[in-house]
């Protein structure tokens, strides 16, 4: 029995062998495509003054929460200044960014087309469950294997590990949506796409929300790990604050990420509620606008039901 | 309204021999129960939640199909539009078969033949009252301008005139149904299918919407199949009705056919408890007219009539057999023994007449002023029947008027037979009979 071994790992590496020998040029333009993308961010990020962005995020946040959340980012944010994590923490963001919307425009799809096809789904779910399961270090072997060091291993393997809960969110919200009005929709004729636009995906919208809600945060605890592929940024610093025992390091890295997290949970967290100062301020004015041009009109006529 | 217009031309939707089963494999459900398995018998391979049924809607007509909940009806009617395939069978509205054609085909058919109102309204909750109604419109590629315009009018049809920008949520339910409704009139199609669309709204609401939507079929002439599990509905909406149980069409008839001749116990059962005298008619429970006499005839005709049927009235028609009124047994005993030849003098006028299709909850107040019998007329006012109270209360009550031999005759003769045939015998040679 102790020389009986099934060799799963050498059938792996054999697998990957063939991958990497033909598809390189495949592996080459995603690794040019996503380093792009990683440095327009980070460029965008880092290059202006900190307060510029300071400012910017301040005034996001006042449009979708108000004054409190308002207050919290300026002072998160300086504080992050203040402890000299300023670029590391831009370049994290920039790597959250690219990653999560990569994982979010690849998740969405996937997530449409499982609750359009339960052939789809049922191919879908265990892959989910693989990737949600599989420990997330694990991941970064074949980025490096693929994309070498650099930030592309770490987006890549954050992009993988962040997707499943964007999949199945969005499989669930569409799956949730009434079906009598989905049928509403076929009954009156309507194509599917013109259902999936104008019925499922508005009215899956607050469950889709969460789902990508979840991709960020996710993205973000990846981040970190993928410093110790050379992703840098605060995943750097916190792998040097651990190997040197660092905990003046380690504390104030893991303070900006803590920071970064809040900020980036509670935006989304507003956009999927859909309730933010901004809509309501929008909301406002349009029933001005239809009261003042239509006071006559709305006034005399309630039907008797309403009284009943 | 159900036998008008039988032109083949005006059948609106026909069901053939419609089956659906769910399951592993429909179609070997199908073919037993084509080989005259039950449904019980087949219910390890699966469900069969339509069996067999077959109809025709004519245009213009509120087809009603009754039955309760696991009874198809829901079914039934998501096949009239192609929701659910058909198992086996066709379906044909407006004279096309939409069983077997390409999605984009059915879709075709559904912007403009037939719409559909549904239970919990089904309303887009992030769209105002305006686009919902105007959906349809939208979907069928209608402009604007000219949708939001015609949606416009819709909205003030329904009575939500003023309500046009408001999102559903802030609408009683009473009031999404009215979009609900509304968006399947701007759709404009022939055809309106409504499931169940009354049953999630309170009772009264429920009544105003019905009486609403009669107004408007009669107004508009749409053709109406109607689902719903409430058998006073039915018999209020339905020009026909369809009974389902267990998958199957029980019984198809006008609600009177289903009161008052039930295809079998089940029906009976269930039209027990109906609300008789809202749905029966004067004409389906009148008695054939035995004491009448001409105008013409004179007392002693009356007289005899009288006596021979032992009833203490008789109806007099005029030469043209138009309803002219009624003598009574005393009056025409006075007249007799005054020798007097003509009735005209005491015929009176203010017996009640109906029309035929009166309902009998408007016979009661007349029967219970009046212990004359009630006189069911036509338009041209001749006589065809007449429910004496007795009668009224049997049917009211659903009890068989004919359990002998002897048909009700009322009222009974208040002078006794002798007395008439002795006042008869003594004027007959001075009495002139014409």
């Amino acid at each position: 029995m102790n020389e009986f071994r099934i060799p799963v790992g050498s059938w792996v590496e054999i697998l990957f062998d063939f991958v990497t020998e033909y598809f390189s040029f495949f592996f080459d333009f995603i690794r040019f495509a996503f380093a792009g993308a990683f440095e327009t961010v980070d460029y965008l990020l880092v290059s202006p003054p900190f307060y510029v962005i300071i400012g910017l995020a301040a005034l996001l946040a006042l449009a979708v929460r108000g004054w409190k959340f308002f207050a919290g980012t300026v002072i998160g944010l300086l504080l992050i200044v203040g402890m000299n994590q300023w670029e590391n923490a831009m370049d994290t963001l920039a790597l959250v960014l690219v990653a999560s919307v990569i994982a979010i425009a690849m998740s969405i799809p996937l997530g449409i087309l499982a609750a359009k096809s339960k052939a789809a789904s049922s191919v879908i779910r265990p892959v989910l469950d693989f990737l949600q399961t599989m420990p997330a270090f694990v991941f970064l072997i074949p980025a490096l294997l693929f994309f070498r060091v650099g930030e592309v291993p770490g987006i890549v393997a954050t992009i993988i590990f962040a997707m499943a809960p964007g999949v199945r969110l969005t499989e669930l919200g569409i799956r949730g949506v009434d079906s009598e009005v989905v049928e509403a929709g076929s009954a009156f004729g309507a194509s599917p796409g013109r259902i999936l636009r104008q019925i499922q995906l508005p009215l899956a919208m607050p469950t889709i929300m969460a789902g990508i809600n979840q991709v960020i945060m996710l993205s973000l605890s990846m981040v970190v790990i993928a410093g110790m592929v050379g992703a840098g940024a605060l995943g750097a610093e916190i792998m040097t604050s651990l190997s040197r025992i660092d905990i003046v390091l380690g504390s104030e890295a893991g303070l900006a990420v803590v920071i970064l997290a809040i900020f980036l949970d509670r935006v989304t967290a507003a956009f999927g509620t859909g309730n933010t100062p901004i809509s309501r301020l929008i909301a406002l004015r349009k029933s001005r606008a239809t009261v003042s041009a239509s006071v006559e009109s709305r006034i005399p006529v309630e039907p008797e039901s309403v009284r009943l | 309204m159900t036998d008008s217009i039988p032109r083949p031309e005006s059948i609106a939707v026909k069901a053939d021999h419609l089956y659906k089963a769910f399951g592993r494999r429909p179609h070997e459900i199908v073919k037993k129960l084509k080989a005259g398995k039950s449904r019980a018998e087949i219910s390890s391979l699966g469900v069969a939640a339509v069996i067999d049924a077959s109809f025709e809607v004519k245009t213009g007509e509120i087809f009603v199909v009754m039955g309760l909940s696991g009874s198809g009806k829901s079914t039934l009617i998501r096949m009239l539009n192609g929701l659910w395939e058909t198992t086996s069978g066709t379906v044909t509205v407006g004279g096309t078969d939409i069983t077997g054609v390409s999605a984009k085909e059915l879709r075709d058919v559904r912007r403009k033949s037939i719409s559909m109102v549904f239970q919990h309204f089904a309303l887009l909750p992030h769209r105002t009252v305006i686009d919902n109604v105007a959906y349809g419109l939208e979907i069928q590629g209608m402009g604007r301008t000219e949708r939001l315009a015609k949606a416009q009018t819709i909205i003030d049809l329904v009575g939500l005139a003023g309500w046009a920008d408001n999102l559903p949520s802030e609408l009683s339910g009473g009031m999404q149904q009215r979009v609900g409704l509304g968006r399947a009139l701007a759709a404009d199609t022939d055809v309106l299918l409504m499931d169940e669309a009354f049953s999630a709204l309170d009772p009264l609401i429920r009544r105003e919407m019905q009486e609403q939507l009669i107004e408007l079929q009669a107004a508009l002439g749409k053709t109406i199949i109607f689902i719903t599990h409430d058998l006073n509905e039915a018999m209020f909406l339905g020009d026909r009705i369809a009974v389902m149980r267990d998958g199957r069409i029980v019984q198809i008839g006008t609600p009177e056919e289903i009161l008052t001749d039930p295809a079998n116990d089940y029906v009976a059962q269930f039209v027990q408890d109906v609300d008789r005298a809202r749905v029966l008619t004067a004409a389906s429970v009148m008695e054939p007219v035995r004491a009448v006499v001409t105008k013409t005839a004179g007392p002693r005709a009356a007289l005899r009539t009288m006596r021979d049927l032992q009833t203490s009235v008789t109806f007099v028609l005029n030469r043209d057999r138009s309803f002219a009124g009624i003598v009574r047994d005393r009056d025409v005993l006075k007249l007799v023994k005054a020798g007097e030849v003509d009735l005209r003098g005491i015929i009176r006028d203010d017996a009640t007449a109906v029309l035929p299709e009166t309902v009998l909850v408007d016979l009661v107040e007349p029967s219970v002023e009046s212990e004359l019998p009630i006189a069911v007329v036509d338009e041209k006012n001749r006589l065809l029947g007449v429910i004496p109270r007795v009668t009224l209360l049997a049917a009211l009550g659903n009890v068989a008027t004919t359990t002998g031999e002897q048909p009700v005759i009322e009222p009974p003769a208040t002078i006794s037979v002798s007395l008439i045939t002795e006042t008869l015998r003594e004027t007959a040679l001075e009495g002139a009979e014409a």
